[in-house]
This record gives structure tokens, sequence and C-alpha cells, in this order.
């Protein structure tokens, strides 16, 4: 099983990959509406990402209210 | 469709219809790709029926008050009938409040029931004030096996064998309390009658048929009362179906169109837009050969189109783009918040006409939309059928408030004659929105004149509501604002928060102080939170009962600052 530190660099390398960001510019505590000008719906769409190189399934409301990588990375920690 | 003139109720309509299409689908729920539920008109009375049969022999009755709190579901629409047929008032609260935020809504509301999703009641039961709940009964839908539910009922089990007792009522009783505002202030409870919503659904029915066969994709949250006519009400009333989607991820609403051949979809100008980008990079990713062949296409639809739609012809013109919608769709509607025009323009061109409404609760949902004779890509078209719309005090330009009245308007704002009377004045809804109404008939938005801001998401939010999250800040006073209520301005996009801070005397605004109220704005959901900081130096002015005088001290700002003082968080 994952620790909860590689599935947050998992989601950092997805989340620059999806939105084509060179993966050094995002931290883990970063903001990520802020820091990649996305809204809701374009979250949705990595969390979709997300779900299928996990392998898991992540409801819509697991996301509401995170905004940023870790605690996206623990609501998966805890699905692994 | 039912004549809803012979009806006095909601609970009496969807009970006649629930008889008259048996064999017709009614609903559907769907998640991703599987398809979790489907009803047909008969099957939703027998899944509803007993569930109001224990909600009576649980002591409801004619008028009790009860919420619902679910994402969309079929559970949501079955609660919601077996509410009305007991002549219930159903209190719709919305799921992405907090849980603090909803228990502060139940308790204002005086629900005596509940039904809720089990992860949203598993985060209420963890809040600090679960323990003051009034509710009597609760109802959790979908609970694990061996879940503490904290003394609630499941769902799944509520149910009773005799047979219920279907309870009349007026059309002027309480058919549902809508909150638009007030989570962090002052609870704004729309009380809306039978007679609104079956006014409403007579007047958008009338513009856009819904028949047996039609589907409606319904993303919206049904809470809203948007979702809850045009994604229920309507479609039940004329025997048409409902297709629940449990996730807005665009890739599943994309296959939802498909698989269901849906009709209509109602959305917000964030999802149209998303739409709009996943389309143009579609169409930018042809060879070029095929591309400049579509381009030609979509032109010349637009010319053959101009003066009104022609479906048939569009779909034929471009079949591969109707058909990636699934090939029966008739229109978007769009509302909630503003929508660029280019935006409408565009899916106009495709043949696929976006009806842009303009609303609020408070009227009952729509008070303008466009009827498409022609299409305007530049307003919100115009009023509804029965409802009154007219500009207060237009300046030399014609624009003045948009005041509204009809059959729709909510009658009060529960428990709150105070902003009920600022709200109606002399049966007229005073919406606070800026526009004017031109030449043809259409409105045409400009601004605000209240202090609020909608985002593209739809959401409504008021700066009261959110100023508990900064509440302690080391500052002698606070204060949020819009920013275009600070300084008017001529657009419904792009709207932001500011917070105007007053330290104590002799203080500067310190980094540590903008750290914390950096740190507390992120706690904020992120379509909450301000997006910069004011500072000012003088005693703000309150009212004998020492609240903001917000209006006098936007006044004293506004002379003295202007947008460039604001210094973004």
């Amino acid at each position: 099983m994952s620790s909860l530190q590689s599935t947050t660099e998992e989601v950092l390398r997805l989340a620059a990959e999806h939105f084509k960001v060179p993966r050094e510019q995002l931290a883990p505590d970063d903001d990520f509406f802020k820091k990649l000008g996305i809204n809701s719906l374009q979250a949705l769409d990595l969390l979709t990402r997300i779900e299928h190189h996990f392998k898991i399934e992540l409801p819509d409301y697991e996301l509401q209210g995170v905004s940023d990588f870790r605690t996206l990375a623990e609501r998966i920690q805890l699905r692994l | 469709m039912l004549d809803l003139r012979e009806y006095r109720s909601l609970g009496e309509a969807l009970r006649a219809a629930l008889k008259r299409w048996p064999n017709e689908v009614c609903l559907i729920e769907a998640d991703r790709e599987r398809e979790n539920a489907r009803f047909t008109y008969r099957q939703f009375q027998e899944a509803a029926l007993p569930l109001a049969s224990a909600l009576q022999d649980a002591g409801f009755q004619s008028g009790t008050r009860a919420a619902i709190i679910m994402t969309n579901q079929s559970k949501w629409l079955i609660s919601a009938y077996a509410i009305f047929f007991c002549g219930g008032v159903l209190v719709p609260l919305d799921y992405k409040l907090t849980a603090a935020e909803q228990l502060q809504l139940l308790a204002h509301s005086k629900a005596e029931f509940l039904v809720v999703e089990y992860h949203l009641w598993r985060a209420i039961m963890q809040t600090e004030r679960f323990e003051d709940l009034a509710t009597r009964v609760v109802l959790v839908t979908e609970a694990p096996g061996g879940a503490d539910l904290g003394g609630a009922r499941r769902w799944e089990e509520f149910i009773a064998a005799r047979e219920p007792v279907f309870t009349p009522r007026n059309r002027q009783d309480p058919a549902c309390i809508v909150y638009s505002s007030g989570t962090g202030g002052r609870p704004k409870g729309c009380l809306l009658t039978h007679e609104n919503y079956l006014e409403q659904c007579m007047a958008l029915t009338a513009l856009y048929p819904f028949s047996p066969g039609v589907r409606y994709l319904s993303i919206l949250p049904t809470n809203h009362a948007i979702d809850f006519m045009i994604g229920f009400i309507g479609p039940f009333t004329c025997g048409a179906a409902v297709v629940h989607l449990r996730t807005l991820r665009p890739e599943y609403i994309r296959e939802a169109f498909t698989r269901y051949k849906i009709t209509y979809m109602t959305v917000v100008p964030m999802i149209l837009k998303n739409l709009e980008r996943g389309l143009r990079q579609r169409f930018a990713d042809l060879p070029r050969v095929r591309r400049g062949v579509l381009n030609a296409l979509i032109a010349t639809n637009r010319a053959l189109t101009r003066r009104r739609p022609n479906l048939r012809l569009s779909r034929a013109l471009l079949r591969q783009v109707h058909g990636a919608f699934g090939g029966e769709l008739r229109a978007l509607f769009v509302g909630g918040a503003f929508t660029e025009p280019s935006t409408l323009q565009f899916f106009y061109d495709l043949g696929i006409p976006v009806g842009n409404g303009y609303g609020c609760t408070e009227a009952g949902t729509v008070i303008t939309v466009n009827d498409f004779k022609p299409f305007r890509a530049d307003t919100v078209g115009k009023p509804l059928p029965g409802m009154e719309v007219k500009i207060l005090s237009p300046d030399a330009e014609g624009i003045g408030e948009v005041a509204a009245r009809g059959k729709t308007i909510m009658s009060e704002y529960i428990d709150d004659p105070e902003i009920t009377a600022q709200a109606i004045v002399d049966g007229w809804l005073m919406t606070g929105d800026l526009g004017r109404i031109d030449a043809a008939g259409h409105l045409q938005l400009f601004g605000r004149k209240k202090n609020m801001i909608v985002t593209e998401e739809g959401k409504n939010i008021y700066p009261e509501d959110i100023e508990t999250a900064f509440e302690g800040l080391a500052v002698k006073e606070f204060c949020v604002f819009a920013a275009n209520y600070l300084w008017p301005a001529r657009t419904l996009s792009g709207e932001q928060l500011v917070i105007v801070l007053h330290p104590e005397a002799g203080q500067a605004i310190s980094e540590d102080l903008v750290r914390n109220l950096a740190g507390r704005n992120r706690r904020l959901l992120n379509y909450k939170r301000i997006s910069g900081y004011l500072g000012w130096e003088r005693d703000f002015p309150l009212t004998a009962s020492l609240k903001i005088k917000r209006g006098e001290l936007a006044e004293q700002i506004r002379t003295n600052l202007d947008r460039s003082a604001v210094v973004s968080l």
C-alpha cells in the first residue's frame, strides 16, 4: 500500500501533467484553484484522471471544501 | 400535459401525473457509466407511498415542515413527493453548505423531519452544535450496515404497509421554504406557495413543452429553485422523464447525452463555458479541410436560422455535432449568473438554442427567458407569461432597478416581516439588479444595486454570510463588501468580494494580520473567498444596536478611495 507521501507525489505529478505545468511549480499545500487558475469543473476533471490512475472511485462530494493537494491526497489515501 | 389550473397543490398535481402516465419512465438515476435506478410513474408511486405511510405513522401532518439535504438522486424526488402527498412543507437545503450552516437553517426553518444522505449526516453529527438539533425524525439514505446513525432511522427501512391518506392543500398554502441566503447572517427563507409553483410551471412549459418521451438531464442541485421546477415539477406534470446524474464530471455529462438521448438540460454559465471550451478544442483538432467544411456548415446554419431555430435543418447540417449531444437535444437553459453573449451565440450557431434566463428564488425561479423569436444573445429575454417587469427610477439610458410582479412571487421571508417589507413593495419584488427594457421588450442586465456577488457557478454570495469566517481578526472592526457595490460597475462578470479592515488606533495592517486573513480566507469554500483587502482608518458608522451601517460606510469609502486601493490576497 502506498504511503501518504507517495500518494501526494503522484497527485502532484498527475495535476502537473493534466494542466501542463512543470511539476516543480506545484507543492502539496498549494491551493490548486488559485495556483492552476482552474474552476471546480476542471478540478473534477482532474479527479477523474486520479480515479483512473489509482483505480478507485471518489464521489464528487469528496472534493467539497478541498482546495490543496495534500488534503486531496489524504482523501485518496483513505480509499486505497 | 396536465391542465394545472385544475389543481390546488403540487401534491395533487403530482398524484394525478402518476396515475395519468403509469407506464412512462419518469425517473432514471445514473452514476458515471452505471444506471442505479429507473422508475415508471407507477413504480415511482409504489416507492413513495410506503414512505408517505410511515411518515404519517410518525405523526406527519398537514403543514409539517420536512427538510431534504441530498445530492441529485431518485430518493430526493421520492421523498419530496411523499412529503407533498402528506400535505407537508418542503425545505430543500443546499447539500454544499457546511454541516454547521445546514444545522443553522434546519433550526431556522423549524423542520420537524429531515431526509439526508449518509455522508452529509455523518458531517452533521460531528458538528459542535449537533446536540441542538431539534428535528424530530431523521431519515438517512444509503447508510452502510452497522453505521452509527445517532438516533436517526434508515430511509430504506422507513416504510409502512397501510395505504397512506392523501392530504389536500390549497393554492395559497405554503409548499416550500427555500433559502436564498443568510447562512452567516440573517437567514432569508423564501416562502413559496403551491400557486407560485403551479403558475410558474404553466408559464415555462408553455414556452418549452415537455411531454412523454422528453428527457431532462438534471445536474444542477435539485435544492435550487431552477432544477426543482425544470428538473422535477415541469417534467413530472407533463409525463416526461428526469435523468439524474450523480456526478458533474464533464466526461460523464457528455456520455449521458448520448446514452439517454437528452432533450433539455439546464446549466450554470461555468458548465456552458466548459462545454464550449471542449467543443472548440475538438473543432481545432480537426484536419484543416474538415475544419473548413465544418465552419462553412456553421455559417450556413447561422444564416438559415437567423429568424428562429430550425432543429431539423440544424441536425441535418451539423449531424456530428448534434450526434455528440445524443441527436435529440432541443435546447439548453442557462441561468443563475451572467453568461457571455459569445457563448450563447456559439451554441446557437451550432443549432443548439440556449434559453438564457433571469430570475431568483424570491420570484419562484424565472422572471424572464429568451423565447427564440428571434434568438438574442445580448439579453435575458422577455418576461414569462403572467409576469410584469418594470424599471424603477430609470436614468438617462433607461437603466434602473428591476422590479417584478406576478403570481409566482414568494409571499414572504419566513419570520422576518422587516426584510419582507424591503423586498416586496406594493406587490412588486425589488430584485436589486440593474437593467433596462429595450424596444422589443427584452430585459438587459447591467449590474447590481445590492451588496452581493454571483459566481459563474451560479452561487449567490452575500458578504454578511462570510464575515463569521473573519471574526476575531486582530483589528478594531472589519466589513466585507462586493467590490461592485463599493464602486458601481456596469458588468455582471468577474465579481469579487473585498474586506475593509479598520486597525486598532496607532496600528498598521501587519504582515501577521495579512497572513491570518489569508489563512482564514483559504478555509472558506473557493467560491466564497475574498479577493483583497482595503485599509480604512475611520470608525465605521453604526446603528443604535451597534450594527454597521453598510450603505453609509460604502458611501464614505466610495468618496475617499477607488479600486486601486484594494490589495490583492
